[in-house]
């Protein structure tokens, strides 16, 4: 019992990045927890930035805050004005409130701009053990990288820029180990998809996951953060990895992290980064990577998902309203229960967003379309997540393909997976699309949204119709 | 900066029993781009509320006469989706005060409290009984205590205690501001990070 004390409990990655960002327990409150980096867009920081002024203080550390313009942009001509007046003035608040501030912003054009989970770790500003926010959910995408990273409201915005600090109360935490291997033909995107069919849209409400397990180890970085990314689709807080080699090798060919002259003793200090053997967690999960398919959605929620070659389940839904939004969703999809949707016509293909628009998904994508063509009446919109995702594709030869296979590759931003610009899905159109959230009318008012991983978004844009990826690779090999 | 205090509140309810109800629903993506925090109540449920000429949906829970009041009690996982605070502005502008659920989603949660919009969490079979008491009768009055932290229905004879942490409950009742209180600490935080080894 004396040295009890003495003894280290075991703890999970998660508690090590935690308690040390803690400043100050609340009693049966909140923690005030230190922000590592914040990130910021047009779309949720503007109200944010005049309750400094109302209360006459300025940002507190505008060094840490990192701002790009990427929701309501337009993927066209970027060098003209942005013609819709409302999402103009947004951008413009966002320039002017980070001129004044002193805060890095990434404007339209910006050889650094991007959407935000896309350029940010690019840049090398998303490192290991570092607790990161942005007011955005998909800001769980950094977690990829062993970071405590969520997403927040605006109110939670104003509290970063005033004390680099935000109130948060502890999540529970569930590991979820993901053993085996992926088969060919399925992506991380499909993983993910899995994952969330399986426990649902709320299944880890409460919860920060910690993803582990051989087959998550034998990912690289993008296919890292496409899993993490899409933690906020089962309600998590945020997923994280912990930092490995791969980790490592990513960060080292960052220009600015090489740069860093603290870099090695810093790498010494990620490896170590890691759960404890015997750590407890409030709720464990095992997958098996080798069982999953290609994915496709058949609902109005990322939960609602089946094997590509599925069939819907049947109108016997559980739990009070079950049926209800499970009728709804299908009356919305124009679906019906038990039906196939391998054939189904597809009328718009979108590849991109911060769940797919990095440069593996423009590959894999890419590997799918060589050589064949554009399906007519499809139309197709592929936006690179980020400028340097776009040189990339270019400097690789992906732009050529899909040109020669009829695409026209756009340029960045958020494009269709929220359509806050002109890239709408019109009504009661089929899309098929890489993006995270098939929610109604997500994709614009009556849009119809199935979202897949890039290799099933390309195998729809070359056939017009939903289709197994593995029958067109079959045909290659 | 105070907000209004929360103490008791005591309304008739609008009940919408859905489950998953996402913040794109509670206000879509195309009118999130104004700069300031009013006026987003014209579109809560946009989509659900009017068709696309813009004329309402008469079985649209909102356009019902019979219902109306200051709570909304909704289905399960209720603000699930987008991290957008519009959907607790819009609730809020539209003239609810609490939302009732057996779950919230984390961050519609947050937002809420940072509004001072009550969510307010009891059992799923009380949720059910609640929803299925308002729909056969719009009129009952229920009433929601913060600091007894007690929702109630004289009649139906429900009394639920539900759950917020102390200092939470504080803020709300005082109106008392979190920015303010973070503010307020900015010499301990500049502490921690001496303790850190600086700010950078």
């Amino acid at each position: 019992m004396l040295f009890q004390g003495l003894t280290m409990e075991p703890r999970t990655l998660f508690d090590k990045i935690w308690d040390p960002h803690v400043v100050k327990s609340v009693e049966d409150g909140p923690d005030v927890l230190y922000i590592d980096r914040h990130y910021i867009h047009e779309v949720t920081s503007p109200q944010a930035f005049p309750g400094l002024r109302q209360r006459r203080i300025g940002v507190f550390r505008p060094e840490k805050t990192t701002a790009v313009a990427d929701h309501n942009i337009p993927t066209t001509d970027q060098h003209l004005p942005i013609r819709d007046a409302v999402s103009r003035a947004q951008v413009e608040a966002l320039a002017d409130n980070c001129r004044v501030a002193g805060i890095e912003y990434f404007g339209i054009g910006h050889h650094n701009n991007g959407i935000v989970h896309v350029t940010g770790p690019e840049l090398g500003k998303t490192l290991p053990g570092m607790t990161i926010v942005c007011g955005d959910s998909h800001t769980s995408t950094h977690g990829a990288f062993g970071t405590i990273a969520f997403g927040i409201g605006t109110s939670e915005v104003e509290m970063v820029l005033a004390s680099q600090c935000i109130l948060q109360t502890r999540p529970a935490r569930m590991r979820i180990t993901v053993n085996g291997e992926l088969s060919k033909g399925v992506t991380p995107k499909d993983l993910i998809l899995y994952i969330i069919s399986s426990i649902s849209t709320s299944g880890a409400a409460g919860y920060f996951v910690e993803y582990a397990g051989e087959a998550i180890k034998s990912l690289g970085m993008e296919a890292r953060m496409t899993i993490c990314n899409m933690s906020i689709e089962m309600g998590a807080r945020g997923g994280l990895i912990a930092p490995d080699e791969i980790t490592i090798d990513y960060l080292s060919r960052i220009p600015s992290f090489n740069r860093n002259p603290e870099a090695e003793s810093l790498t010494e200090n990620w490896l170590s980064l890691r759960t404890d053997p015997g750590a407890v967690f409030d709720r464990e999960l095992e997958f098996d990577a080798s069982s999953v398919p290609p994915m496709i959605t058949w609902g109005t929620n990322p939960g609602m998902g089946m094997a590509v070659d599925g069939k819907i389940p049947e109108a016997d839904q559980p739990g009070p309203g079950g049926n209800d939004s499970f009728l709804k969703a299908l009356e919305y999809m124009g679906f019906k229960p038990g039906m196939k949707l391998l054939g189904h016509p597809v009328d718009y293909v979108f590849l991109g967003s911060c769940t797919n628009g990095r440069i593996e998904d423009l590959r894999a994508f890419a590997s799918m379309v060589e050589g064949r063509q554009k399906a007519p009446g499809v139309t197709v919109l592929i936006v690179p997540g980020s400028q340097q995702v776009a040189r990339q594709a270019e400097e690789e030869g992906l732009t050529e393909i899909f040109k020669r296979a009829g695409f026209a590759m756009r340029q960045p931003g958020c494009s269709s997976c929220l359509a806050m610009n002109d890239d709408k899905i019109p009504p009661g159109k089929y899309s098929v699309s890489t993006s995270n959230r098939n929610f109604e009318g997500r994709q614009g008012p009556g849009a119809r949204t199935i979202l897949a991983g890039p290799l099933a978004a390309a195998a729809a844009a070359v056939t017009g119709r939903i289709t197994d990826p593995r029958e067109l690779i079959r045909v290659c090999d | 900066m105070n907000r209004r205090k929360f103490t008791i509140l005591e309304s008739t309810c609008v009940p919408l029993p859905l489950g998953n109800v996402d913040t794109d629903q509670i206000i879509p993506a195309r009118f999130l781009s104004a700069t300031s925090r009013e006026g987003f109540g014209k579109n809560l449920f946009r989509d659900w509320r009017y068709d696309k000429n813009g004329n309402e949906i008469k079985d649209f829970v909102l356009n019902r006469p019979e219902y109306g009041g200051s709570i909304l009690v909704a289905g399960s996982n209720f603000g699930c989706g987008s991290s957008r605070e519009h959907a607790v502005w819009a609730i809020a502008d539209y003239g609810f005060r609490a939302v009732v659920s057996d779950s919230f989603a984390d961050i519609f949660r947050n937002n809420a409290l940072n509004n001072g919009l009550l969510p307010v969490e009891i059992p799923s079979g009380m949720l059910s009984d609640l929803t299925e008491q308002i729909g056969a009768n719009p009129g009952i009055i229920v009433k929601i205590d913060l600091e007894r932290q007690i929702i109630s229905a004289d009649e139906t004879g429900m009394s639920v205690p539900f759950a917020i942490n102390s200092f939470r409950k504080q803020c709300l009742l005082n109106g008392l501001d979190n920015v303010g209180f973070l503010v307020n600490m900015r010499s301990r935080i500049i502490e921690y990070e001496k303790s850190r080894g600086g700010p950078g």
